[in-house]
Parts: C-alpha cells; sequence; structure tokens
C-alpha cells in the first residue's frame, strides 16, 4: 500500500528547508505560495526523504474568488504519495504561476491544458500555448463564469483558416 | 568518392483524419528524406469538453461520460471513476459488486491489449489477418459485457458500491470458455508474431525511451514497464481486492517498440489468472449497497479526492471536487493517453518515416481520452 503523506508532517519537512512557504495544512494536503512553488517542487523533488520522481497530475479549480492549482506526487522508490496544492491570487485576468516543466517533463502537456481550459498562466512554460482549444478561442471554457453557448460561438469576423494550412500552400508544399 | 545528395526539409501534415494516427490525431512532422527530423503533435480533434459537461450532471450520470473517454476501456474508466466517488463521499463497496468489476476491469484489459497489439501489427503492414485474430477475441469479451450489461463498448457498468447488476447465471460457464480458450489463442499469437522475424526486424531498437526520460514525463503503465520498472498500482496502491489475488508482472527491459508490444502480451495471461483468482473468491451477496446507504441522486460531503488504478495504457486518475450538491463541482481526468505523448516528439525524431506510425502505434492511445 503507498503511503500517502501527511499535510502537517509534510509541511514540516518542507519548513525545515525552506521556512514560511507553507500556507495552510488539512488532511493530507498543504497549501504553498504560488512564488515558492518551483523552489517547494524542487525540494520534493531532490529532497532525500521525498524523492518525487513522478509527477502525476496538474490540474486547477475554480473557486471564484480564486484559482487553486492541484500536484499529485508519486515517489516510486518511497511509495509515497503527496498532494500540493497552490493559490493565485491576481484576479481572474491575470491567474499566474511558475511552471514545473523544467523539474518534470510530464507538466509539459497538462499546464497547457489547465492554460487552454482554466486560463492560468504557467511563467516559464517553453510552449505556452493552447492545446485542446483553437488559438482565438474565446475565453477559457472550464471557468464557472464561461457562458456555455454565446461565448463559444465565433464571431463571423474572427473566424479564419488555421494558420499552419495556409503557411504550407504559401510555401508550395501543400496539396 | 561519395556524392552527397542534397535533401531539403519537407513538412508534411499527417492527419487528422488517418487511419494509422488511431483516431483524428494530427502530426506536423518534418522530414529530411525519409528520416524525421521534427515533429509537433496537435491535439483536439476529438475534444468534447467531458470535463465540462460533468459539471452538469449527478455523480451517477457522469459514469457515461467516463465511457466515452477510452472506449475500448470503459471498464476501466468506470473503475477509476467510481473509485474516487467512494472516496469522496466515503462510501463502502459492496464485496460481490468489487469482485464483479474487478472481473470485469480485467477482461476489458485483454480486450484494450488486444486491440493495442493487433493495431500495432496493422501499422507494421500487415494488412488485415493479423488484426482480425486479436478482434475475434475481443469480440467474445464484448459478447460477455452484453451479458453483464447489455452493453458491448459504453458499459457503464458500475455505480458507487459496486455494480448495477448481478452477472446472469450463463455468464459463468460463458466466461470460463473463454478462458479456456484464450491462453491457447495468446500462444498462436505468441507463435505467429513474437518470433516472426519481419517483427522483429522492424521493432527491435526503434524508439527507444530510458526509464529515466518516462519517468521525468510522467509516462506510466506497460511504457513503463517495458523498460524495466516495476511500478504497476496494483500491486504498488492495490485498490478494490487486488491485495487478495497474486499475479506477476512482466517486465522488459529493452524500452523498444517490441518490448512494449511484448509487454503487452505477457499482461493478458496475467489477466487471465486474475480473473481465475477472482471467480474462486466471489460469493454471493447484494452486488451494490442498499439504497438508503447510497442513494442514486449522491450528495458527497464538501471536500476532495483523487483516485488513480491501472488502466491498459497507465495510470488514469479522477481529481473529484465536491461542493456538497448533486453533481460534481470540478472532475478532471489524468489521462494516460496524452500524458504518454509528451515525449513523441523523443521517440520519433531520428526514426524513419515507415516507423513512425509503428513507434506511434506503440505507445497505445486512444484519441477519445486524448482530447476528452
Amino acid at each position: 500500500m503507498s503511503k500517502a503523506w501527511d499535510g502537517a508532517k509534510l509541511a514540516e519537512s518542507i519548513h525545515e528547508s525552506i521556512p514560511g512557504v507553507v500556507v495552510d495544512t488539512s488532511g493530507t494536503d498543504i497549501w504553498i505560495d504560488p512564488d515558492s512553488v518551483p523552489d517547494v517542487m524542487r525540494l520534493l523533488r531532490d529532497g532525500d526523504e521525498f524523492r518525487f520522481q513522478l509527477l502525476s497530475s496538474v490540474t486547477a479549480v475554480d473557486y471564484i474568488s480564486y484559482f487553486e492549482v492541484v500536484y499529485h506526487l508519486t515517489s516510486l522508490t518511497r511509495n509515497a504519495t503527496a498532494v500540493v496544492k497552490s493559490k493565485t491570487g491576481l484576479g481572474r485576468d491575470e491567474a499566474r504561476i511558475p511552471s514545473v516543466v523544467d523539474l518534470w517533463r510530464g507538466a509539459d502537456l497538462q499546464e497547457r491544458e489547465v492554460w487552454d481550459l482554466m486560463g492560468i498562466i504557467f511563467e516559464g512554460h517553453p510552449n505556452h500555448k493552447r492545446i485542446m482549444l483553437w488559438e482565438g478561442f474565446p475565453g477559457h471554457p472550464l471557468r464557472k463564469d464561461f457562458a456555455t453557448y454565446e461565448q463559444s460561438i465565433v464571431p463571423e469576423a474572427d473566424r479564419r483558416v488555421p494558420t499552419v494550412v495556409s503557411d504550407e500552400i504559401e510555401n508550395g508544399q501543400g496539396s | 568518392m561519395t556524392t552527397q545528395v542534397r535533401t531539403e526539409p519537407i513538412t508534411v501534415n499527417l492527419g487528422p483524419q488517418h487511419p494509422s494516427t488511431h483516431g483524428v490525431f494530427r502530426m506536423r512532422v518534418t522530414f529530411d528524406g525519409e528520416e524525421i527530423i521534427d515533429v509537433e503533435p496537435i491535439f483536439g480533434y476529438l475534444h468534447r469538453g467531458s470535463e465540462k459537461l460533468a459539471e452538469e450532471r449527478t455523480y451517477v450520470q457522469v459514469v457515461t461520460l467516463t465511457d466515452r473517454m477510452d472506449y475500448v476501456g470503459s471498464m476501466l474508466n468506470n473503475q477509476a471513476y467510481m473509485l474516487a466517488v467512494e472516496k469522496l463521499a466515503g462510501v463502502e463497496p459492496a464485496p460481490r459488486g468489487v469482485w464483479l468489476r474487478m472481473i470485469a476491469s480485467e477482461l476489458q484489459r485483454i480486450a484494450s491489449h488486444l486491440v493495442a497489439v493487433g493495431f500495432l501489427i496493422q501499422d507494421l503492414g500487415a494488412w488485415g489477418t493479423p488484426l482480425i485474430y486479436t478482434m475475434r477475441e475481443r469480440e467474445k469479451i464484448l459478447d460477455l459485457f452484453e451479458m453483464l450489461c447489455g452493453a458491448r463498448i459504453t458499459n457503464s457498468y458500475l455505480r458507487p458500491g459496486g455494480v448495477f447488476m448481478d452477472a446472469p447465471e450463463e455468464f459463468w460457464p460463458a466466461m470460463n470458455e473463454l478462458l479456456d480458450e484464450l491462453p491457447p489463442r495468446i500462444d498462436d499469437l505468441d507463435d505467429l508474431l513474437t518470433d516472426n522475424d519481419i517483427i522483429f526486424s522492424r521493432t527491435k531498437g526503434v524508439s527507444i525511451l530510458t526509464p529515466e526520460q518516462m519517468i521525468d514525463a510522467s509516462i506510466t503503465g506497460p511504457m513503463l514497464r517495458a523498460a524495466g520498472v516495476d511500478w504497476d498500482l496494483r500491486h504498488r496502491d492495490p485498490y478494490d481486492y487486488y491485495d487478495q489475488v497474486s499475479f506477476d508482472r512482466p517486465l522488459h527491459t529493452a524500452g523498444d517498440n517490441f518490448a512494449r508490444y511484448w509487454v503487452r502480451v505477457q499482461e493478458m495471461r496475467e489477466s487471465i489468472k486474475i480473473i481465475r483468482q477472482c471467480e474462486k473468491l466471489i460469493e454471493p451477496g447484494p452486488v451494490r449497497p442498499e439504497h438508503d446507504d447510497v442513494p442514486w441522486l449522491l450528495r458527497p460531503p464538501i471536500g476532495d479526492a483523487y483516485a488513480a488504478i491501472e488502466h491498459s495504457k497507465g495510470e488514469l486518475g479522477f481529481y473529484l471536487v465536491s461542493d456538497g450538491s448533486i453533481s460534481p463541482y470540478r472532475c478532471h481526468v489524468r489521462a494516460p493517453s496524452l500524458i504518454n505523448l509528451t515525449l513523441l516528439r523523443d521517440m520519433l525524431v531520428g526514426e524513419l518515416l515507415a516507423d513512425m506510425f509503428v513507434s506511434f502505434g506503440s505507445v497505445d492511445i486512444n484519441m477519445g481520452e486524448v482530447d476528452r
């Protein structure tokens, strides 16, 4: 059976190396300051007692007054799991959090998905583009204030052929 | 004296509508002659907004959405979702229901691996025949699902705390017949393919991924085990009653296309072992908790839960957030098919055009799950 890290214990262990970054704990979860994400994640990946080599999942939840980014970490060697959360507090248009792609490449597609559907900017992501929807799609559908029908209809004036296809036709490589 | 032939890089759009993309997947590939020098995967052609749709349905209705994510592994998707719901709502499942869903999900794992192996061979250029061999066995598994729940692909068989209906009497002899039939069929497949010279020369040493690379990129499942990492959630973090059954975890060390194929074939044998043990351990009883304990209109307490299972493609996780109402506030799917594509570029660059779809097929993705 894999061991789920207790939030309070995890917070204490992080505090020993990087003091003052854990904002809150509850059950198995800890909340950290968004600016400290790269440092804390590096500690959780490389620290001797943690060794979370595998980033299981990156996701986000819209709590209306703030967004919460949720990381699920797994340690293969220690057979342990941990849940790290972080609240982004810069309002709905400027929700930002540092990217962890340089720590785990597994965050690459998942962070793009969160940006696409939830609209959280991952600073430092090498390929910060939409993934499921096309560039120019109005809004981010998983947000709670996304009007499901009206906003998803693209106005006639904004409709365009995908740029990639037109590039190739210009280069003479299209069919 | 050697003559240098000047080749010019050419960019080709492969897909989205192409039979070997296993759905609707597009890759923008730059070739230098026959060699791949750059790959850019483009997702989203099958995006249906499942996660958003889940926010407007009750907890039981969401099961139908999970069926349509990975449509060759519906039972496994149901199982992962139900584990998350049970964790969130604190439901104690009924033992017979748990055994039944373990049997169903192991049957589904065999069916899913059969599809993966069949299409891999199809990608290698063996048109039709080997695929029909694997599809023939899969049909029989789908017949069993029809007996269990009336549906073949989109099962929606599981409910919070178990399954919605007990297996009919004729299910057990039919399943035993299939379990007797399957090992020789898998041996046939082994004889035909595993020792096949063409398969050897086409898949050995192609698209090698190291364990370090894959762990860094969150790749799980048969791909990781094909590089010798003994990581199977059924064994390392047993959910349901996997701690009461014994099974081996086939490992290969090469991490190439052949290893990924081989691991899947061996895992089918292990699934048969598990089903046989489940059949011995299952006892009569209710298949789901009483309606008073677990109503159809479930209202889990405020909070969140993450549950993951070993899907046939990797770690499938559901992250659910409840606000105390009848539908999930947030439903996130940790989709192995999408995440296993993280290293697609590393796998393909330097390989040849002919091997491209073989490597792509060896990841075993399902577009319904990649785009959701």
